[in-house]
């Protein structure tokens, strides 16, 4: 199996795998991805925050490459040496992509249905800088609702193309896409068209930012307020295996489960995602394993602060 | 005095256009050749011992770029003529289409018969439909007279030959996003590897060159891959036509053998014929409104102090900073009075409305360069700007899918580095570089408001 070094550790990998797989096989410092998509083919590339420094190409090619690579869709070769988070160019590099990528997607988090889950948010917070230096008009968009699920936002929309694979890959005859370009490009449905067939609501999950919500969850509760459990049904159209997001006993939410890199592991239909919110629609399995350096993971998980002993009482 | 011209020779002569005329003068030479006395494999060595290089900008060798073509499958292979051509200040791919389009329409049989196509498409610029009638009527004649179609000339070997219109999306140009434009998508570039030599039009093996590449090619076959290599100079073979514009006494396309000095084309009057007015000479865009712009004392000389001459090599200088490229040959030569702050602008302009949107760092970044460039060119500039701008075009270069985010970046750069005493002057005296005025008025674009 090929060998690859990542940031200093070395691991074999299957041929084939891509640099970001192989990082996530690492486990450590793995590169950021805002449009790749492991469910979804042909997704990776267009963010750019995945740029990784290839220091050593193969065993046969000890040069290295002479530019970034795109590390979501950059194979590795056997002797393949990488560097992400240890290369002071790729790190500034990112952080450069994050302002460009922040021009035209405000961080209001505090009003976005997003927080707490947003890719971009972590993204700037990890990567990103301080301030921005952009200081001319930013472009606005009004909300609309396509179909009765979905509302989109495109004012938070980084054009990550995810949704639009989405609606290829999963869902008969695709009514959306991305319209103009450069950076008045946008997502829109053909004229007059709203997104509507059993499996759009996948859209949702898949957009790493607040630019596509669902509408029956907008805003009625922020998703460190809410408890995620595992949940099944019997489905005719998907596996049926979903996260429940309670708030007591209500069902406020119906989402696809996600893998740690925010993935869903099995997209879900239209019925189960927004037409089955009681419980007892349900087979509850249990507590949603969520990571304790989420925000969701608050008031959740049990956890004890730390005591704190003042010096005046070693003192006496 | 008179020098060899490949593609140019006869361009003058009316009857060219149309296939009887293109016979007379030794058109179609080539095909007979090539398909009745040579193997495919023995064309694609010619072309490389000829050391053709892509005629497009990139610089390529060709030959070799036909060797990568993938024979391992059973898949339908390709060649997609790019006759996309969109940059500012390159305008030579029309001459030849419109007054010679047998030379390409011959070049693309010899070609496809190399690299085993059955079916070749032309694609072209959509605001050359006055072209794609002359090309479709020139098809329309070889068809007829037995050089496209089944069995050409009697011999086993057929080939379809296309005109297709492009929307007139200036990164169309770029081979991926042509082929994906072709394929009747959104003419988004693909990421690469795949190269479409493995993986192209509708995933099968591709090739894309160039119009001006694919018309050198009945020359190399009739003459030879040496008679070709023995002109120009270096690794710099053959001749290139050079699209010269500006403030020069002679604007138009000229064909030159690689390795003229680049002084001798500015003042010769066989070729640009001297500076407009007499004026002082100032700048230079050597290949295209892409490729960095070069002061008046890199111009004639290089960095080494050895004369500069009009090939890829020296005009890139070792890819150093004092260097540019001979690009697609787009040759813009700016005289004293001209602004080159909002010469950048202008181009920044372009790289904005053209970008396609795929990738963060073009997409967002062009449009950032142009209004910081936009408000320095109309006043509202402040010092930082300039350190600013410097930073947001090296944000894009080299972190993009396709090189466009180069292409937008460099002229920034070169602007900055050569000539930063300018971009100060604009933010020093504001008032006056508003008021200037260039015979074309002011802009009708409002001001970008300037929020902190």
């Amino acid at each position: 199996m090929p060998k690859v070094t990542i940031d200093n550790i070395t691991i074999d990998v299957p041929p084939g795998t891509t640099i970001l797989n192989a990082a996530r096989m690492i486990g450590e410092n793995v590169p950021p991805a805002m449009c790749y998509y492991s469910k979804l083919k042909g997704s990776g590339g267009k963010c750019r925050v995945c740029l990784v420094k290839v220091t050593k190409t193969s065993e046969q090619n000890p040069r290295g490459m002479p530019k970034l690579v795109a590390s979501c869709v950059t194979q590795i070769a056997d002797g393949m040496v990488v560097e992400n988070i240890t290369s002071p160019e790729v790190v500034e590099a990112r952080k450069g992509v994050v302002e460009l990528l922040l021009i035209n997607h405000p961080l209001d988090c505090p009003v976005c249905d997003q927080a707490g889950e947003c890719h971009l948010q972590d993204l700037s917070y990890e990567h990103g800088a301080a301030t921005t230096r952009y200081d001319f008009g930013r472009r606005t968009f009004n909300k609309i609702d396509i179909g009765p699920y979905i509302q989109l936002h495109m004012t938070r929309c980084i054009l990550c193309y995810r949704c639009v694979y989405t609606a290829d890959q999963l869902t008969d005859g695709r009514v959306h896409g991305i319209i103009n370009r450069g950076d008045a490009a946008e997502i829109s449905t053909y004229i007059e068209n709203i997104i509507d067939n059993d499996f759009s609501g996948n859209v949702i999950d898949v957009c790493p930012v607040g630019a596509l919500t669902d509408r029956t969850f907008r805003f009625k509760s922020r998703v460190w307020f809410t408890k995620p459990m595992n949940a099944h049904r019997n489905c005719d159209k998907c596996s049926g295996k979903v996260t429940l997001w309670f708030q007591g006993e209500e069902v406020l939410r119906v989402t696809g489960r996600k893998d740690q890199y925010g993935e869903v592991e099995e997209f879900i239909c239209n019925t189960c995602r927004f037409e089955t919110k009681k419980k007892s629609d349900w087979v509850v399995e249990g507590h949603r394993r969520i990571d304790t350096h989420s925000v969701i993971a608050q008031n959740h998980l049990p956890y004890e602060l730390d005591v704190v002993h003042p010096q005046i009482e070693q003192a006496q | 005095m008179s020098r060899l011209k490949i593609l140019t020779e006869h361009i003058d002569k009316p009857e060219i256009t149309g296939i009887e005329g293109y016979i007379k003068h030794g058109g179609y030479r080539a095909v007979e050749k090539a398909l009745k006395k040579m193997q495919p494999d023995e064309v694609t060595e010619e072309v490389k011992k000829s050391g053709l290089r892509g005629r497009g900008g990139a610089g390529f060798p060709t030959g070799m770029k036909w060797s990568f073509i993938f024979k391992g499958n059973d898949k339908p292979r390709y060649l997609l003529c790019n006759a996309d051509e969109s940059e500012p200040g390159t305008f030579k791919d029309r001459l030849l289409m419109e007054k010679i389009p047998h030379l390409l329409i011959e070049g693309m049989i010899a070609s496809s018969f190399a690299l085993g196509v059955k079916t070749a498409y032309i694609y072209i610029r959509g605001e050359y439909m006055y072209i794609l009638h002359i090309l479709q009527k020139a098809i329309d004649e070889a068809y007829a007279k037995g050089y496209l179609g089944e069995n050409i000339l009697g011999t086993t070997y057929s080939l379809d030959l296309h005109v297709h219109p492009g929307g007139g999306a200036y990164i169309c140009g770029e081979e991926t996003a042509l082929i994906e434009s072709l394929e009747g998508k959104r003419g988004n570039p693909r990421i690469k590897p795949p190269f479409p030599a493995v993986e192209g039009l509708w995933g099968c093996p591709t090739i894309v060159n160039n119009v001006e590449t694919i018309c050198k090619v009945p020359f190399i076959i009739n003459e030879g891959g040496e008679t070709y290599a023995n002109i120009g100079i270096g690794a710099s073979t053959g001749t290139k036509l050079i699209s010269a514009c500006g403030n020069i006494n002679k604007p138009g396309v000229y064909e030159i053998e690689l390795g003229v000095p680049v002084e001798e084309f500015i003042y010769s009057d066989e070729y640009c014929g001297g500076i407009k007015g007499g004026k002082q000479l100032k700048a230079l865009v050597p290949g295209g409104s892409s490729v960095p712009i070069l002061p008046n004392r890199l111009i004639t000389k290089t960095a080494k102090g050895e004369p500069r001459l009009m090939s890829y090599e020296s005009l890139s200088d070792g890819g150093f900073p004092t260097g540019s490229m001979l690009g697609s040959g787009g040759f813009i030569v700016f005289d004293e009075d001209q602004c080159i702050v909002r010469n950048t602008w202008n181009f920044s302009r372009f790289y904005h409305h053209e970008s396609c949107g795929q990738c963060s760092p073009c997409r967002e970044g062009t449009g950032w360069m142009e209004k910081i460039l936009h408000r320095m060119e109309y006043g509202h500039g402040r010092m930082e700007d300039i350190d600013l701008l410097w930073d947001v075009q090296r944000k894009i270069e080299g972190n993009t899918i396709c090189p466009f985010g180069d292409a937008s970046a460099w002229p920034v750069a070169a602007a900055i580095r050569h000539f930063r005493d300018e971009f100060e002057w604009h933010v020093l005296h504001p008032a006056e570089a508003t008021r200037r005025n260039y015979g074309m008025g002011r802009s009708a674009e409002p001001i970008e408001q300037v929020t902190a």
